[in-house]
């Protein structure tokens, strides 16, 4: 086998993320990120030129996007004879593609590549009612008339309520928010500490847009040019009024401003060999130094939906002999401000540490003027298969401004799952 | 396409002859005349097989002529320009329907003798003249070729030849003499060069794009960020590449200048398109609105170009081209902001001229008159009518028609044209 090989981030390309029910109401799964790519594309000049490989996926998916991913290369200005294909691994998915294509370049499998995610909360699949849809097959297998007029008088108007999909696990009945809920009562987590990070959200994404940070990693889809869940006014004031969603005591402390918006969004980033980038003139942005994928037992083993990052991230430091303290920027996705904080709390906390996590020590405080400094997904939206790419892009051009240093991405994902990576600067 | 309005009384505009890739320089026959000058020799080698005026066909026969050339750079005595009287009454009436009228001439400010100055000037008059008499889309230019010019003539005789020039009428071009390079195909004159076109998500910007890509070019399309996904388009569309940004930004400088050199090692063609208009009568203009078009229009270029000279992104033989507008010459109710930043735009390519040719590189303005576009569109039947209608070609020029002039002035070879303003205003009776 040949050696590993770096992989090299050369940049990204979104679409500004919008609210469910805005205007990306009537755009598929397959518009967003053919709109995404097509702006990668563009971007790059990567007309007509066959890439080794897209991978992305989305969270809500249409039965009939069984290949979204490679439906969206054949709509996009990329040759043709681009392979492609799906990942799904709820919020995790644009970082798993990611790795996914980081790794085949490692390898020596492809020389280019791009990851991403799409999601759409507006445009969700609805299924046929279960005992309808089992009707309906058995008609369709039925050999005979009267067999399929047999199976037709077990057709009942009850049968007319479809399926949605809901934002819950399988296995609790819970929701994420409820789940989360949970976790943010056992860790203490107060709401003028959830509020005051997504106060903080909000501005850095604010001035992240004013400098023009996004000018070169977003590109304007059906006439929205920034992301929508945006509010650069936001203060401790203004959140304070609103009243919590999500759990059930009178100590409740989440609201919608602490937690992300149900969004629609798109988001792609190009991957590449140093060789490959230089051939093709583009600067490297950061390279893929380690990821790391986590899971958690949420349903009998006592831990948090959301926790499996507060897992993933010591193992990826031990094997890449790291601590915590060791990063310039920290990317921790902002499912609800309370799963941020509950995190770092977790890797300061050395009973916790100990204990679950089974090092000697706790891996300490972070420097929180690291932490998001571009505002994340309290602010961005939260398209989950979108934001994986979203992180990768944005650290990989906060390193590269920075000319050193690295980056930890930590993303939690749905089924007490967590995927986390280290970016180093080119 | 043009909205076609007919107003009773007015005489109905004629189809002009544009360029399209694979027609011929001219549709018919040319005729080449001349009083004894420098450039015949050009001429000759440039069109396969022109005539020559014939006494026995009483200069020019009954034939049909797409262009009539006539070679005046020799002319130094006022008795000259008979020469030039009874060669163009002649033929005149014969040109073919957006057939060509082309003078060749001296510079005057070249000429010693008074008389030869005065001579040479007078060409001026009669060329804008004739343009005014010119029919169904005929049109009259004036090249004042420098001695030792004639070996950078030819990119611009081909233009004023072929209908690229559709729109091009009136118009006194002055051509120097510059480093030759040669050109191997004529229909792709601009392969292998790198150019940059700034507000080229739509109108006038994306058709000069397209065009310079037409031509063989490179293609790097920037607009602002908000207009990226018709600027994705447009790259998608043309192979090239596209770049949101700011002009107005305090690094776009910087970003653009890193950009070009980061992804192509330099730039060969950079065209200064990107404008706005914030019209307002001068007593109820606000300081924003002044602003603003001064600060888009005319600052920004300023600073670009001052970066992309000094930190030596522009390549030997460049072209700058910066879009003003017959607006910035003529003036224009409602637009003191705007004609001033037009006007600026005309003394920023005339004072770096000079510096350019040092380079090789040249820097020339483009004026476009009534242009139509989505912006024309928008204005008052009665404005958009007149606007259409006085100039010589009777009718509103379309953005190729900039954006082909543009591609000609962003040619290796037609270094021998700098420091110029050429309006492309089928010869407005707006602006001189």
């Amino acid at each position: 086998m040949a050696d590993l090989r770096r992989a090299a981030i050369l940049g990204g390309n979104r679409i500004p993320f919008a609210r469910a029910g805005g205007p990306y109401a009537r755009a598929s799964n397959q518009d967003m990120l053919t709109a995404a790519l097509d702006g990668l594309i563009a971007r790059f000049g990567l007309q007509g030129q066959r890439l080794g490989e897209v991978a992305a996926g989305a969270v809500l998916k249409h039965s009939r996007d069984f290949n979204l991913t490679r439906e969206v290369v054949l709509g996009s200005r990329l040759s043709p004879w681009t392979p492609a294909y799906d990942v799904q691994q709820a919020c995790g998915t644009g970082l798993e593609t990611t790795i996914h294509v980081a790794n085949k370049i490692a390898l020596g499998q492809v020389e280019s590549g791009v990851s991403g995610g799409v999601d759409t909360a507006s445009d969700a699949p609805i299924a046929v009612n279960e005992d309808l849809r089992r009707v309906l097959l058995q008609i369709n297998s039925a050999k005979s008339m009267p067999q399929r007029l047999a199976l037709l008088r077990k057709l009942r108007p009850g049968q007319i309520v479809p399926e949605t999909p809901r934002n819950a696990e399988p296995r609790t009945g819970l929701s994420m928010g409820e789940h989360a809920a949970i976790t943010a009562r056992e860790w203490e987590i107060s709401r003028e500490a959830q509020d005051e990070l997504a106060v903080a959200s909000h501005q850095h994404l604010a001035a992240a847009w004013k400098r023009g940070f996004f000018d070169d990693l977003v590109t304007p889809y059906l006439g929205l040019q920034r992301d929508q869940t945006l509010r650069p006014d936001a203060s401790m004031e203004s959140l304070a009024k609103l009243r919590p969603v999500f759990g059930k005591n009178g100590d409740a402390t989440m609201t919608a401003g602490n937690s992300t918006p149900l969004s629609d969004g798109a988001a792609t980033v190009l991957l590449s060999t140093d060789e490959w980038a230089k051939q093709h003139r583009l600067p490297v942005l950061a390279h893929t130094v380690d990821a790391e994928t986590a899971a958690v037992d949420y349903v009998y083993g006592g831990e948090g939906l959301l926790m499996a990052p507060a897992y993933a991230v010591p193992r990826l430091l031990a094997r890449n002999k790291l601590t915590l303290q060791d990063f310039d920027f920290y990317e921790i996705h902002e499912a609800f401000a309370s799963t941020v904080l509950a995190t770092l709390k977790a890797w300061e906390d050395s009973r916790y540490c100990k204990e679950r996590l089974c090092l000697e020590k706790p891996l300490g405080p972070i420097d929180r003027s690291k932490l998001n400094v571009n505002g994340s997904s309290l602010a961005v939206g939260h398209p989950f298969a979108a934001t994986g790419g979203r992180i990768v892009a944005t650290l990989a051009k906060l390193l590269a401004e920075k000319g050193s240093g690295r980056g930890l991405i930590s993303i939690c994902a749905a089924g007490g799952q967590g995927v986390v990576a280290i970016l180093e600067a080119a | 396409m043009k909205l076609k309005v007919k107003v009773p009384g007015l005489p109905e505009a004629a189809r002009l002859r544009r360029y399209q890739p694979g027609h011929p320089l001219v549709d018919g026959p040319v005729l080449i005349a001349s009083a004894g000058g420098r450039v015949r020799d050009v001429l000759s080698a440039v069109i396969p097989s022109p005539s020559s005026p014939s006494p026995a066909a009483g200069e020019g026969g009954s034939s049909r002529w797409a262009a009539i050339l006539f070679d005046g750079t020799a002319m130094r005595a006022i008795a000259d320009l008979g020469k030039l009287h009874a060669f163009t009454s002649q033929t005149f009436r014969n040109l073919r329907p957006s057939g060509r009228l082309i003078l060749f001439g001296t510079p005057p400010e070249d000429c010693s003798e008074p008389e030869a100055s005065a001579t040479q000037r007078a060409l001026d008059g009669f060329i804008r003249s004739a343009g005014k008499e010119a029919r169904l889309g005929s049109t009259a230019n004036l090249m004042y070729v420098a001695e030792g010019a004639e070996t950078v003539l030819e990119s611009t005789l081909r233009f004023f030849l072929s209908g690229r020039s559709a729109y091009v009428d009136g118009q006194v071009i002055r051509i120097r003499p510059a480093k030759p390079v040669p050109t191997q195909d004529w229909e792709h004159p601009l392969k292998d060069r790198v150019a940059v076109v700034t507000g080229a998500a739509r109108g006038i910007g994306a058709a000069i794009a397209e065009t310079l890509a037409r031509d063989g070019a490179t293609v790097v399309v920037a607009d602002v960020p908000a207009q990226g996904a018709t600027l994705t388009e447009v790259a998608n569309r043309l192979g090239g590449t596209a770049l949101q940004v700011d002009i107005t930004a305090d690094d776009a400088p910087q970003r653009i200048a890193k950009h070009l050199v980061d992804r192509y090692g330099g730039v060969d063609v950079f065209v200064h398109n990107a404008g706005i208009t914030r019209d307002r009568s001068l007593v109820n203009m606000t300081p924003e609105q002044w602003t603003s078009v001064l600060n888009v229009n005319l600052q920004a270029q300023i600073r670009i170009n001052k970066a992309l000279v000094e930190q030596k992104v522009l390549r030997d033989n460049a072209r700058v081209i910066c879009i003003s507008s017959t607006s910035g010459i003529a003036g224009n109710r409602g637009q003191t902001n705007y004609a001033a930043s037009k006007a600026g735009i005309i003394g920023m390519v005339q004072a770096m001229a000079p510096l350019m040719a040092k380079r090789a590189a040249t820097i020339n303005a483009v004026a476009p008159g009534f242009i139509e576009t989505a912006m024309t569109k928008a204005m008052p039947f009665a404005t958009r009518e007149i606007g259409r209608r006085i100039n010589s070609l009777n009718q509103g020029g379309l953005p190729v028609d900039v954006a082909e002039t543009v591609a000609w002035l962003a040619q290796p070879g037609s270094g021998g044209v700098n420091g110029q303003v050429v309006r492309v205003c089928g010869q407005s009776i707006l602006g001189a």
